[in-house]
């Protein structure tokens, strides 16, 4: 059995754990610039957006060169979104999600990812 | 619930990424983040060199300064060896749950804490993944059962959890934007991070008198009362 990303996942823990313990441990922090916090408050939905968008809209070939891709991927994220902007379930979103994708490529809808 | 339902469907995008058990589960115990776990294995599978997938981590978890900022004054009086060791458990879920319970109460409450941090999230996630990748593993064919969207969609669903007010809507709109155009001219990995760094600096240009938080993280108003 693989243990190779176990040294991965202590290196995405030292880059984790400061951001989380330096409020605690560290006496004034909260007296940082609002602006600072201001700006760390946007950069959560900011990477996650731009990790949807560039899984379902970007796909890099054998060729290693990234392409413009349309898909069925396109109407199940948004779904989820719709659900989890409405009903603040994001478990319900990603059934729904999968379900879309499952049926369109049993339907012969959608290609199976390259 | 929710913890434990998204830590079954991290368990089985995990396996899907090729991850083993003792993989899947040293991120769930070591790093213990939703969020940058799923980019993870998202990454692992399409083959993203590490340090890539570590500077998006620390981005995607610089959120929680904010929180541990928030929850410091609180927290003084509990001695720093326990204090390091919560700041372990500290998501957005131990934090949701612990600010307004110390706010309910009108002062901090360790134990609390503790059972939200560890009782509500940390068990559940893990022994959800446990579960998660164990059932991954005798999925033949995962993509034709769609498992490959669960990775994009929770991010978008994480994202819109993370949304208060139109600077976030600002910030998320042009992050993806920017991380899509920058992806098609050089690669996902600058085109991600290219988003969420360009992302907030945009979302900070709308001005605060039309930002309409709904749920701001104040870090002045999070505090306890005063003496």
């Amino acid at each position: 059995m693989s243990t190779n990303l176990v040294l991965l996942s202590v290196l995405m823990f030292a880059v984790t754990y400061p951001s989380r313990a330096l409020g605690l441990l560290t006496p004034g922090l909260d007296r940082l610039p609002k602006i600072a916090f201001d700006y760390l408050q946007l950069v959560g939905p900011a990477v996650l957006a731009a990790l949807a968008a560039v899984s379902v809209m970007v796909v890099v070939g054998d060729d290693d060169v990234p392409a413009f891709h349309i898909g069925i991927e396109w109407v199940a994220v948004f779904v989820c979104l719709v659900i989890v902007a409405r009903r603040r379930n994001l478990l319900l979103g990603l059934v729904a999600a999968v379900a879309i994708v499952a049926i369109a490529r049993a339907a012969g809808l959608a290609a199976l990812p390259a | 619930m929710s913890a434990a339902g998204f830590g079954f469907v991290y368990g089985l995008s995990a396996r899907q990424a090729g991850l083993s058990p003792v993989e899947a589960m040293a991120m769930s115990t070591i790093v213990f983040a939703g969020a940058a776990q799923f980019a993870a294995v998202g990454y692992v599978a399409s083959g993203l060199a590490w340090p890539g997938i570590i500077v998006l981590t620390a981005l995607l978890n610089a959120r929680h300064l904010l929180y541990s900022a928030a929850l410091a004054p609180w927290l003084r009086p509990v001695p720093f060896a326990r204090r390091a060791g919560m700041a372990h458990l500290l998501t957005d879920e131990a934090f949701a749950l612990s600010i307004s319970h110390f706010r309910r109460i009108g002062r901090a409450d360790e134990r609390g804490y503790w059972l939200a941090a560890i009782g509500s999230t940390f068990i559940p996630w893990n022994l959800a993944t446990l579960a998660g990748v164990l059932l991954g593993a005798q999925i033949p064919d995962p993509a034709r059962f769609g498992i490959d969207v669960i990775f994009p969609a929770a991010m978008i669903g994480l994202a819109v959890g993370l949304i208060t007010g139109r600077r976030e809507l600002v910030a998320a709109i042009v992050g993806a934007g920017v991380g899509v155009l920058v992806a098609l001219v050089s690669s996902p990995a600058i085109g991600i991070v290219s988003g969420g760094v360009i992302g907030p600096l945009v979302g900070l240009l709308v001005p605060a008198s039309l930002a309409h938080e709904t749920a701001p993280i104040d870090i002045a108003a999070a505090g306890p009362p005063g003496p």
